[in-house]
């Protein structure tokens, strides 16, 4: 079962780390007599730098090279051509591209924008179920908030895969609905293989992502805040608009990080609810790696989101410095 | 007239959000294969799971690396978490940058850099990069478990076992340890509950061969899905629940203490 083949310079780096440690460690016992405690965090450094700044770093470096390893732009062009590679053979072999129809492969650049719009539409659809709900539960006379909240937070809890495929099981041809359907003499319907049954898995993967810190934002709220409002003769609407509403942003903005960040990023779920026609970013790059077995292009992918999400984190963390919402889980 | 509309609001969404789960767990009581039509309770599918031989082996593969994920995963992140509360405030931010890297980054970038890592240092992928990648995404978790129960300690206190005479290590032991081990406790649990749960990153860093439950589910279910899947996903799912609670109970405890005052 256990069969590792590690490269001697592989072996030679561990145990090179190892020895800085041992001479760390021998160097402070001599001077006062124990370990220094900060001394303790060096196993982790060592570990975090080999097992995610080393392999962020590979993302990076096959994003530039070729299959030999020599530098190029070659995989930044095949996202924006997917037939880029194709063409420059063709071209290689002596025929012209654009005689053979050899047009621009726009699959890669549609798959991204699809899935931005995909989590854009997700994150809205999530916002304006869930704030109401988030409300509702902070309003101090429903004294069952705090527990319902906990209801809100047991599905996050559950496995991603198991949430998706409970309602595969009440959309197929012949699930659940469907059988309602016909038990009810209507026709049976259509429900998965479309871009709305893929849509309907991610806002219900995602919502409780968005009900949990805007009911946070509410709940910390000074009430005495609106009641002052309402004193003042502010109508209750008038009283959300411009006063609850308002203070709740913070916690409406890390909602919406956490939306759309996995939303993005998502992948299964198209798949599985969604038909050959609803490939979503995340699945594209597991297909570049896993079916294509083209590292380079896959890693410029990544690279490519990567960057879209480091840039919306900071585009949000602009408008929520303080980051008051709180991405508690 | 508004009360009955809020509360029937939040229950609308409650069920959008426990119907598929409660429908899984059902079915997965059925004696028939059809998933619309209930013919009666029966614990066949369950029987099923356990004969098996890829489900119980990847049952196995799930709760060993689970529990030796966590278990490497709470010594690294404790040591850590000691270390980088003694730290000076500049390496001690920078310590905690690095912590949060692994926690902002999507799994799904997380899994392919260890993959690629795995590619170009020519190691095969199976068991031991699948316990790798796992020990690499708990380490965080225990990390901020333990911190701020260090923060809660009071400082003077490791000071003055040393003045009493204790060496260290011993201080550590008797002071530092016993203090620190709620915190220890809850980020192992946590750890061990991620890694029951993972998919994504163990999809990229193991190979077909060696299968957790995740990675099963999801071939069988790309495959259209069987009865015992349903069963195996109502059991990962009462199990995890199980466990979170727990978890959470503890949190609430300590958080309990801490506001009546309670020491120790």
């Amino acid at each position: 079962m256990i069969s590792m083949r590690f490269p001697p310079w592989a072996i030679g780096a561990m145990i090179l780390g190892l020895a800085g440690f041992a001479v760390m460690v021998a160097a402070n016992v001599r001077q006062n007599r124990g370990v220094k405690r900060s001394l303790f965090a060096y196993p982790y450094s060592l570990w975090m730098v080999v097992f995610t700044i080393i392999p962020l770093l590979l993302i990076a470096y096959y994003a530039f090279t070729d299959r030999s390893g020599q530098f190029t732009l070659e995989n930044f062009r095949t996202f924006w051509d997917s037939n880029h590679e194709m063409n420059k053979q063709l071209a290689e072999l002596g025929f012209d591209p654009a005689a053979l129809g050899g047009a621009r492969g726009t699959v890669n650049v549609d798959t991204l924008v699809y899935s931005l719009w995909m989590a854009f539409l997700c994150t809205v659809i999530c916002l304006f179920l869930g704030y109401p709900a988030a409300l509702f539960m902070a309003d101090r006379q429903f004294r069952l908030g705090a527990t319902l909240v906990i209801l809100f937070i047991i599905p996050m809890w559950m496995n991603f895969l198991l949430r998706t495929i409970a309602w595969m099981s009440l959309l197929e041809d012949n699930g659940l609905i469907n059988s309602i359907l016909t038990a009810l003499g209507l026709p049976r319907m259509q429900l998965m293989y479309n871009s709305q049954a893929v849509l309907l898995g991610m806002v219900y993967n995602y919502l409780p992502f968005m009900v949990f810190p805007v009911y946070n934002a509410l709940s910390k709220q000074d009430y005495r805040l609106s009641e002052a409002a309402m004193d003042l003769g502010a109508s209750p609407i008038l009283t959300f608009w411009r006063v609850t509403m308002p203070l709740s942003l913070p916690g409406v903005i890390s909602g919406i990080t956490m939306v759309f960040m996995p939303s993005v990023t998502t992948f299964f779920i198209p798949r599985v609810l969604g038909g050959g026609n609803t490939e979503m970013f995340g699945d594209l790059i597991e297909r570049t790696f896993l079916s294509a077995d083209n590292w380079n292009v896959g890693s410029a992918l990544s690279l490519i989101m990567m960057v879209l999400i480091l840039m919306s984190l900071t585009l949000l963390r602009k408008v929520d410095p303080e980051g008051e919402g709180g991405s508690t889980i | 007239m508004t009360k009955f509309i809020k509360r029937g609001y939040l229950v609308l969404v409650l069920l959008f959000l426990y119907v598929p789960i409660v429908v899984l767990i059902l079915q997965s009581f059925n004696a028939g294969v059809s998933r619309a039509k209930w013919e009666g309770f029966s614990l066949k599918w369950y029987a099923d799971l356990f004969q098996s031989p890829a489900i119980t082996n990847a049952l196995y593969i799930t709760v060993t690396i689970a529990l030796l994920a966590s278990f490497f995963a709470t010594i690294i992140g404790t040591a850590a978490a000691i270390g980088i509360h003694a730290m000076r405030r500049r390496p001690q931010a920078a310590m905690m940058t690095l912590t949060n890297i692994p926690m902002t980054m999507p799994d799904i970038v997380t899994g392919i850099s260890l993959m690629l890592l795995f590619i170009f240092t020519r190691v095969q992928r199976g068991y031991v990069t699948m316990l790798l990648a796992h020990i690499t995404f708990n380490i965080p978790y225990v990390i901020l478990s333990v911190l701020p129960k260090l923060k809660q300690m009071n400082r003077h206190s490791y000071e003055a076992a040393l003045d009493l005479g204790a060496t260290p290590g011993y201080a550590l032991r008797k002071v530092i340890l016993p203090f620190v081990m709620p915190g220890v406790i809850t980020g192992a649990l946590l750890s061990f509950t991620l890694s029951l749960d993972d998919f994504t990153i163990s999809y990229f860093t193991t190979s077909p061969l060696v299968q957790n439950l995740s990675t099963l589910i999801y071939s069988e279910a790309r495959k259209g899905i069987k009865p015992t899947m349903n069963a195996l996903s109502a059991l990962m799912f009462v199990a995890l629940l199980i466990l979170l609670l727990a978890i959470n109970r503890r949190a609430t405890k300590a958080q309990e203490t801490k506001t009546n005052g309670g020491t120790k």
